[in-house]
């Protein structure tokens, strides 16, 4: 039988506040445990959230970047279970009304094609902290460090049906959430984190099977390997005679297979209920409106003015805004330049080889946009031809000078474009080669031209590289074809 | 010195009649004398006291001092005090320290007003009568085989027994009103959001709200400038200005109009009390008042919606104490699970339980609907009713309890505990400020008259009640201890 996947995802991101989202305490990544936890954030008796207007604001222009609707008025919620990293016995989240409504994401597979992946809605919600196991000698210790980071919940509609879908779809909100600097999508420190959930069904029938919530799925890679072997797994065992349990599975990627975590019974019952220390909130149009003239231009736009504005192909234009950094980085050395081609070219050439040989990323460069602007200006200007623009960016990459312009000085890297001076060197050439003169005497015409390659390397040779290769070739041309 | 109103003891200290040190030595000798018979505190903070009396005094010698400056008072034992134990009346917080002051703590202190204590009430507010405390049940001053009510019973016990001139109380179904109704003084529940609740442990969190049990409207009034205000702390305290609540005290009554709701003077209103409360309404006519009957529809249905959203709030409030951070953790855990069922059985008193079970119960998934969102339309027209009848009458009156102080330990049945509550928790409902003023006595027992307002109109609400006190003499008495 063919089977058709069905996929649609919870993504926590970790928006990017200085505080947390219902007290002042700092949310900065990686202090000592607890050293972070406020009063509020601990839980202690008689303390009240008041929640981060900026949470807020980052929210909602989230929901502006994915022309959804804003509500006027979205409520917080308790969602209420025990569990020892969350302080007060229940998550402050948002159930009913939440602060983005329906929208739309759009995504681009390898192949270029696009596809939309509608929203359903995106919520407000508080981060638990974390129990560490490690040094407690069979107890937990509890780091609440991370408890009341805010979260923005963005839950989607099951219009995935591939594990390259999902994981574009996760890329698309990666490249949205940073390009709007709501968050520093750091997936490493758990700044995005997702949940699928997946199913499977005939192909062609319409209604959908029973799905599966797979957890802790914080990678790419990973987002991709565990929708693979949950299908696979779902449809060995509907093949099997089987039947799916709705339940949520853990994905282990050292034994590349997702387990169960707990069955649809054995859920809890979450008693959701507004919460009554903090009262509805309301956002009027002038709010909205003023958050959307802090919106910066979004990814696809950015993309599109790259391909009509700069005239770049539609594949640089994606690469070069894959990021919010990579596109910044390009529009500054294009700044600096004024070429478009050349510096998509050096960006997506020269500089990306060297950042993925050395596993650094866009902003850890160690040259500069400025860097590089002013280099290409100077191979723009016939300062200094291509191959001495390669040498000056390794000078620039292990940082021994601070500008294109010092390296070429210092290293006499300047082109000769002297006439007088690249007709001796030519001339020299010619009277050094005797036998390779006779040859290209003798040779058809039609094979002149590949034969004058030699010439051109023994000119630039002699030059040290320094001659404009154009005259080079130019007077060897006339020199040569004199001697006929 | 512990027969004088707050008013009279902030004149006596401007005058230098008598120093803080004396004073507030006064009232702790006054508590080391009498409070084994009443057990109206749970803590006493004597030297640290003294310590503070000292410095309002220095303070008032340097032409600092304010109005309060030196004035001791008592705190419910549910406003966090930093450094000082915050019981909130359970064996789950006898250990726990609050490293903060609550806001209205805060801004009593910064007045300069000088804690004698912290005082004994129900479990986590829990109660009418005083009896469900870790502590022990506290007793009524006038006869001590009575309960004080509650759950502010220790605050109200302390302030008729002149152990503290007056104290702060919380208030969530008239856990200020009642007891300050059962032992003869004056207790003002604010506008909900009028006093902030931060530091201030929640019950149920939508129906909170602290305010000043004193000897008199006036007492109340002084200490309402200090408590009222926004809050940052707390988003649902209101940004709106606070009115200098002694100004307006002796506006002339001449033109009010009372309401008086039928449904709080029909069956299960004790005889003697409702004889009390009409003379007191007679003192209002003679100086000028009208009356007129109005009714509150749905006065029904308060006690039963009440009883769904107070332990829905409570059931998730109180989820915090669960051993791992703070509190009550019991001897060698075997698991977590172990350690929460264990931890929470053994510190949560009878009545907290209950209501913990019933709110969890109303939560719960395919009962939501049934009674937490039914409750939440029933408060919306309670609300209204209130809303309709001020639109008629500037006050409504009525009795802040359908009976005196009843007997220590004879309550068994929890409902008919509920039940004391009927005339006053319909204005946490509907979040609208109410004061009790003592009326007369029955069969030697305090009578309240409970006068409520519009939202936000406590100014007037203490003008009501104080010239009344002006007329009567009912709230300077005091019961004599030998």
């Amino acid at each position: 039988m063919q089977w058709e996947t069905v996929i649609g995802l919870e993504v926590h991101v970790q928006l990017a506040t200085q505080s947390k989202i219902f007290s002042g305490a700092s949310t900065a990544y990686g202090a000592e445990p607890n050293t972070q936890a406020c009063a509020v954030d601990l839980g202690l008796p008689g303390v009240l959230p008041v929640l981060n207007e900026n949470a807020v604001a980052m929210a909602v222009r989230f929901g502006l970047a994915i022309d959804a609707e804003i509500p006027e008025i979205s409520v917080f919620d308790r969602k209420n279970y025990f569990y020892p990293d969350l302080p007060k016995g229940y998550q402050t989240s948002q159930m009913g009304q939440p602060i983005v409504g329906a929208g739309e994401v759009e995504i681009t597979l390898e192949d270029s094609s696009t596809h939309t992946v509608r929203i359903h809605h995106a919520h407000l919600e508080e981060d638990a902290g974390k129990s560490v196991h490690e040094n407690f000698h069979s107890q937990t210790g509890i780091d609440l460090n991370r408890a009341g980071t805010p979260l923005l919940e963005i839950v989607s509609e099951p219009d995935m049906r591939s594990p390259k879908e999902a994981s574009a779809y996760v890329r698309a909100l990666h490249t949205l959430v940073t390009y709007l600097g709501i968050s520093d999508g750091n997936m490493n420190e758990g700044s995005m984190r997702c949940d699928v959930n997946v199913s499977v069904r005939p192909k062609g029938q319409e209604s959908f099977g029973t799905r599966a919530e797979v957890k802790n799925v914080n990678s790419f890679r990973f987002i991709e390997r565990a929708i693979e072997v949950e299908v696979e797994r779902q449809i060995d065992l509907l093949e099997d005679g089987g039947t799916v349990v709705q339940e949520t599975r853990l994905f282990d990627p050292d034994r590349d297979e997702t387990r169960s975590m707990r069955t649809k019974e054995e859920a809890n019952d979450y008693r959701y209920f507004p919460c009554p220390d903090l009262l509805p909130l309301m956002l009027d149009q002038a709010y909205v409106d003023h958050q959307r003239t802090l919106l910066p231009e979004l990814p696809a736009e950015k993309r599109q003015r790259f391909i009509d504005v700069l005239g770049l192909s539609s594949y640089d234009a994606a690469v070069l805004t894959a990021t919010r950094a990579m596109a910044e980085y390009f529009e500054q050395v294009h700044t600096r330049c004024s070429d478009a081609k050349l510096a998509a070219n050096w960006v997506q050439g020269e500089l990306s080889g060297r950042l993925n040989k050395e596993n650094l990323d866009i902003t850890q460069s160690p040259v500069s946009a400025e860097q590089l602007g002013d280099l290409l200006l100077r191979l723009k200007d016939d300062t200094i031809n291509g191959k001495a623009a390669k040498q000056v960016f390794a000078e620039l990459w292990s940082r021994t000078f601070e500008t294109a312009d010092e390296v070429i000085e210092a290293k006499g890297l300047k082109q000769v474009t002297d006439t007088a001076a690249i007709e001796a060197v030519v001339d020299q050439v010619i009277a050094d080669n005797p036998i390779q003169v006779t040859q290209y005497k003798d040779a058809e015409p039609d094979k002149r031209g590949k034969m004058i390659g030699f010439f051109v390397g023994q000119a630039m040779k002699a030059s040290k590289g320094t001659a404009n290769p154009q005259q080079v070739n130019q007077l060897l041309k006339q020199k040569l074809d004199a001697l006929l | 010195m512990h027969d004088l109103t707050l008013a009279k003891i902030a004149q006596g200290l401007a005058k230098g009649e008598f120093s803080s040190r004396e004073l507030t030595q006064h009232f702790l000798e006054r508590i080391e004398k009498y409070d084994s018979r009443f057990n109206s505190f749970i803590t006493v903070t004597g030297e640290r006291a003294l310590t503070r009396a000292d410095a309002a005094d220095t303070q008032r010698a340097a032409g600092q001092a304010g109005i309060l400056s030196g004035v001791p008072l008592a705190y419910k034992d549910i406003f966090c005090t930093e450094d000082i134990r915050t019981s909130c009346g359970s064996k789950m917080l006898d250990n726990f320290k609050a490293p903060y002051n609550a806001t209205v703590v805060e801004k009593l202190e910064l007045a300069g007003t000088v804690n004698l204590g912290k005082t004994n009430m129900d479990e986590f507010a829990m109660g009418s009568s005083n009896e469900t405390s870790f502590y022990g049940p506290v007793r009524n001053p006038w006869n001590t085989d009575l309960v004080p009510g509650g759950s502010s019973g220790g605050s109200a016990a302390a302030v008729a027994a002149g152990l503290a001139p007056a104290a702060l109380g919380t208030d969530t179904g008239g856990s200020i009103r009642q007891p300050a109704a059962f032992c003869g003084i004056t207790g003002l529940k604010p506008t909900y959001g009028r006093v902030s609740r931060y530091g201030m442990i929640a019950y149920a969190s939508s129906l909170d709200q602290g305010g000043p049990m004193a000897r008199s409207a006036e007492d109340c009034a002084l200490l309402l400038n200090a408590m009222a205000g926004h809050d940052p702390r707390d988003s649902t305290s209101v940004s709106r200005a606070v009115p200098d609540y002694t100004q307006s005290l002796d506006a002339p009554l001449k033109g009010l109009k009372i309401g008086l709701p039928r449904e709080y003077f029909g069956d299960g209103l004790d005889a003697g009390v409702e004889r009390a409360v009409r003379e007191a309404i007679k003192v209002y006519e003679s100086l000028g008042a009208s009356v007129i009957d109005v009714s509150l529809p749905h006065t029904q249905h308060a006690v039963p919606a009440y009883y769904v959203i107070a332990p829905a709030e409570a059931s998730s409030n109180l989820s915090r104490y669960d051993g791992v951070r703070f509190g009550h953790r019991c001897d060698d855990p075997q698991d977590l699970m172990d350690l929460y069922k264990r931890s929470r059985n053994e510190a949560f008193g009878e009545e907290v339980k209950r209501r913990i079970l019933i709110g969890t119960h109303t939560l719960s998934e395919g009962f939501f609907d049934a009674y937490y969102k039914k409750a939440q339309q029933v408060r919306r027209l309670i609300r209204q009713d209130f809303l309709d009848a001020f639109e008629k009458v500037d006050v409504l009156m009525g009795p802040a309890a359908p009976t005196t102080a009843f007997t220590l330990g004879n309550t068994v049945d929890p409902v008919q505990m509920y039940l004391q509550d009927i005339y006053t928790i319909a204005i946490n409902l509907a979040g609208i400020p109410g004061i009790s003023v003592p009326a007369g006595f029955h069969e030697g027992s305090p009578v309240g008259l409970q006068i409520l307002g519009p939202h936000f109109g406590e100014a007037h609400l203490l003008n009501v009640a104080h010239q009344y006190q002006q007329a009567t003499d009912w709230h300077i008495r005091q019961p004599d201890l030998p």
